[in-house]
């Protein structure tokens, strides 16, 4: 609870490439269904290579920067322990499980894809975490509508019609949106 | 088809530019995947889709992982390499080299101007993943009834996935849903 131990070392971070490695494998093996909570445990409160606050900026640049954002945040973090070497390390480790296993998932689902019940779970399943990123949408969506800055709200609200209503191409939405929005936050902090 | 040079270079250049424009990580790209196999180039069906999206969530590790059984099916194991390099090639490279530079630019106007204005951006994305998912997840008044018990507890408590996948995938596979 004391909170004079800001001025002392930093933590120790990890000893190699190879251990990095070795704890984003780990990592992956635990996440089911998103792998993000598991990230914040090891990282921050089992291995402690990252302060709450260090995690959280990084997670902002992670999910900001195009492209799944967990696969963002172990590049960055990869290399800045240890260069392209790190960055490969906690990439590797990451995906590197994970891939065999969905390989293995598809073979399964080759073989056995029609059985009633297989098919049932998948449904089941599918149903369920439809409802899990519905409950996470409707988390992230509090602090925008309830404390409304500028024009989020109805950026979010053209974004979602345009690509899950009208199924327009993602590339062509962002094109016009993205910089639009970017632009409206600029003035916005004038 | 299977395997074809014309599917691989297919898979390999869609999830790259996809995934340069897939804010707020794999799960945001949900529709645009969708609409590239199923809508556009016919790889499978609705309900193939949705069984590669349940399929993923059963595997340990990231969301994006779907990537590489969308590959798979269209194209075989070369398809989903091809189709896992397109989706984390770029991007990582990106992640590489903001990573380093960023935080020069703490200060500056336009670094916060691009944090706040994505911000609904990506939310905007995710919503219509919801949305889009669960049109083609819920086809009958049980996986309805699944999906929304789902939200509440979901938002509510913090439960591990995997309790909803197992209950979920337990009831489906009775044949109750």
């Amino acid at each position: 609870m004391s909170e004079s131990t800001e001025i002392a070392a930093p933590p120790p971070g990890p000893t190699s490439a190879w251990a990095l490695f070795r704890t984003f494998a780990r990592i992956s093996l635990y996440g089911f269904g998103g792998v993000l909570a598991w990230t914040y445990r090891i990282l921050v409160e089992e291995k402690r290579w990252l302060s709450d606050v260090q995690f959280n900026e990084l997670l902002a640049l992670a999910q900001f920067l195009p492209g799944p954002n967990i696969v963002n945040f172990s590049v960055v973090f990869g290399s800045r322990l240890y260069g392209k070497a790190g960055a490969v390390a906690a990439l590797g480790g990451l995906l590197g499980v994970p891939l065999l296993a969905v390989i293995l998932m598809g073979l399964v689902y080759a073989r056995f894809g029609e059985l009633a019940a297989l098919r049932g779970a998948l449904a089941g399943i599918s149903a369920a975490a439809a409802g899990m990123i519905i409950a996470v949408v409707a988390k992230l969506s509090k602090p925008l509508f309830v404390r409304p800055l500028g024009p989020g709200p109805l950026v979010a609200i053209v974004c979602f019609v345009a690509i899950g209503v009208l199924r327009w191409p993602l590339v062509w939405v962002l094109v016009v949106l993205a910089p639009l929005s970017v632009a409206l936050a600029y003035w916005r902090r004038a | 088809m299977k395997g074809s040079v014309d599917t691989l270079l297919t898979l390999a250049v869609q999830f790259a530019l996809m995934s340069l424009f897939a804010i707020g990580g794999a799960n945001a790209a949900l529709p645009e995947m969708h609409r590239l196999a199923v809508e556009v180039m016919g790889w499978m069906t609705d309900r193939q889709f949705t069984d590669m999206f349940a399929l993923a969530q059963l595997t340990p590790g990231p969301n994006v992982i779907i990537v590489a059984l969308i590959g798979y099916q269209a194209g075989g194991l070369a398809g989903g390499a091809v189709a896992m390099l397109g989706m984390c090639g770029p991007t990582c490279v990106v992640a590489y080299v903001m990573g380093r530079v960023w935080d020069r630019f703490k200060e500056a106007r336009w670094r916060t101007a691009i944090q706040d204005g994505m911000v609904p951006v990506s939310l905007g994305l995710l919503a219509a993943s919801a949305f889009v998912v669960a049109m083609i997840a819920d086809t009958s008044a049980g996986t309805v009834v699944v999906t929304l018990v789902t939200v509440v507890v979901a938002y509510a408590t913090k439960l591990n996935p995997l309790w909803f996948f197992g209950i979920a995938g337990v009831l489906g596979a009775l044949g109750w849903l």
